[in-house]
């Protein structure tokens, strides 16, 4: 069979191109990237494609949508499919900085927990317990409204505080590889400790961390809009998912446009990466198909 | 003078386990040694100590749990219980490699056969400089047909006799003065485990390695081992040639082990266990 010549990981891979879900899902994951990107290096350049998305005309305000405005305007004739796609690329760079933030720090410090044990475990964990014991939303709304509502803030902060779940997982994995005959094996090479713990157990505790990784950058994605809603997020006049629909409450009756396409922007992109990260999931645990 | 020290002597090595349920003593008090080239057996029942006594050899106890309470473990006259990190590290592979019992666990899953190799070679022998041809002979020295296509292999691509061959050839790959191998043929079956141990015979007289083997089965020293040291609830009760030990044991908690194994020919309904109510207790 093609099998044979596969490693673990593109056999996890192969199951995972199998999964339709986790194939539409990963399809409009794509597209969403490709948007961000481009609608963001649009904006740095600014070039007012398919508009100029803070360009204010208040003769044409609180436009439902029609063929000249595809989602309508807003209370200051903004068009809202311009400020939608200028601003995807905050949602998105705030989805994968953060989660690479926090992957950074939750597998070093669950690596090292969970690899040396005894005190050093015993220390870290007790951090983690109190950095859990805070209301993670409230945490992140003091420390940006105290730093300065900056992108690279918010990204910064809600890394700096989602990476305990990680450290828990990556320490739990360590723990039972920790005990592996391989690894016993390399310890018996005379391997390092440093060396065992990247090269040998890490590769083998990768698909879960990768699966949370992915289940992260939704958990980013509407922390984000819910600061920009509650006016901590990305200042104006930038766009932002969560700041169109914070604008557009007060006129939630006469334009309803102005919540929904936000709205529905942030949900499915949300969907979207929480129905991959569960795809990835099942593709990682379905080890008995061809073992 | 260091011409007959012994390549390893153990001098009443004790080592006690601390648990959340109270202190076990795994090992008390045990000695031994071994000289350069010498094959010796040390057999038991689980729980004996006897695995416990291999992987102390280079301190590859996790400690918490386990302790040197007390005693010596002099490999070519140096202390591995008082080494440095680092030249601890050099012992471990270098001077004295293992091999596992459960080879199909021994090989880490997410690498090939020679990327696993080439690392135990690169620790201990960074002077190699074709390190795809070392693989291959020492593949080829073990046994595996074909090894060039064999090392590109990962191990669920191998079968269990192969896998241990290939842990094994990692383990000679370092060149160590002494091969310790830990139950090696149990997870395999009887023709393989055969041929396994017929190799380690001939790889040890090849190479002029000494070799510890630890093992529960009588049946399989014959032939590959000098010295056979009996285990029993963490002490040697009895040590000698195997010659001796396998034609007049005496011991009888090694009459009774020896007794356990099933004879050809002899009729019997029911195998023999050990009543331990009639072995003394030291």
């Amino acid at each position: 069979m093609k099998d044979e010549f596969l490693s673990p990981g593109q056999r996890m891979m192969q199951r995972f191109r199998r999964d339709r879900i986790g194939m539409i899902s990963t399809g409009f994951v794509v597209v969403l990237f490709v948007v961000a990107v481009t609608f963001g290096t649009l904006s740095w350049l600014d070039v007012p494609f398919p508009a100029d998305p803070n360009l204010t005309n208040l003769e044409a305000k609180l436009q439902p949508p029609s063929a000249t405005h595809w989602l309508g305007t807003d209370n200051l004739g903004r068009d809202v499919l311009a400020r939608l796609l200028h601003g995807a690329y905050i949602s998105l760079s705030v989805g994968f900085v953060a989660v690479f933030v926090s992957l950074a720090i939750g597998v070093v410090v669950g690596a090292i927990s969970g690899y040396f044990g005894g005190w050093v475990d015993n220390v870290l964990m007790r951090i983690v317990d109190a950095i859990m014991c805070f209301p993670t939303f409230f945490l992140i709304l003091t420390a940006v409204a105290l730093l300065g509502p900056s992108l690279l803030n918010i990204i910064v902060v809600i890394g700096l505080v989602s990476w305990t779940g990680t450290a828990r997982l990556v320490r739990a994995e360590f723990l039972t590889l920790r005990e592996s005959e391989y690894v016993r094996a390399a310890r018996g090479l005379g391997q390092k400790s440093w060396a065992i713990i990247f090269r040998h157990i890490l590769p083998n505790a990768a698909a879960p961390i990768f699966v949370t990784a992915v289940l992260g950058i939704p958990d980013a994605i509407l922390t984000e809009a819910g600061l920009s809603f509650l006016g901590f997020g990305v200042q104006p006049p930038q766009a932002t998912w969560g700041n169109i629909i914070s604008d557009g409450k007060s006129y939630i009756l006469d334009a309803w446009w102005l919540i929904l396409f936000p709205g529905l922007a942030i949900f499915v992109s949300a969907l979207a990466f929480y129905l991959a990260g569960d795809a990835l999931r099942r593709a990682a645990s379905s080890k008995s198909e061809t073992q | 003078m260091s011409m007959n020290l012994p390549l390893l002597e153990v001098r009443d090595l004790r080592i006690r386990f601390r648990t959340e349920s109270g202190v076990t003593e795994a090992v008390r008090g045990i000695s031994f040694a071994l000289e350069k080239g010498e094959a010796l057996a040390i057999v038991g029942e689980s729980g004996s100590g006897k695995s416990v006594t291999a992987l102390a050899l280079t301190r590859l106890l996790p400690t918490p749990p386990a302790e040197f309470v007390s005693g010596e473990i002099l490999f070519e006259g140096r202390d591995v219980l008082k080494l440095s990190p680092p030249d601890l590290r050099k012992v471990r592979g270098g001077g004295i490699a293992y091999v596992f019992q459960e080879p199909s666990t021994s090989l880490n899953p997410v690498y090939t056969s020679r990327s696993q190799i080439a690392e135990a070679i690169r620790l201990h022998r960074p002077e190699v400089k074709d390190i795809d041809a070392e693989i291959v002979h020492w593949l080829d020295a073990v046994g595996i047909v074909n090894p060039a296509q064999r090392m590109r292999d990962y191990p669920h691509q191998l079968s269990g006799g192969m896998q241990q061959r290939a842990m094994i050839a990692m383990a000679l790959s370092c060149q160590p003065r002494l091969l310790v191998a830990d139950e090696p043929t149990t997870a395999l079956d009887v023709t393989i485990q055969a041929q396994i141990l017929d190799q380690l015979r001939e790889l040890r007289k090849r190479f002029d390695m000494s070799l510890i083997l630890i093992t529960h089965n009588f049946a399989i020293i014959r032939n590959l081992c000098d010295k056979v040291a009996v285990m029993f609830r963490g002490e040697i009760v009895e040590f000698g040639t195997a010659e001796e030990v396998l034609r007049n044991p005496q011991h009888p908690y090694t009459r009774a082990l020896m007794d356990c194994i099933p004879k050809l020919g002899e009729h019997r309904t029911r195998l023999h266990t050990i009543d331990y109510s009639k072995i003394p207790t030291s």
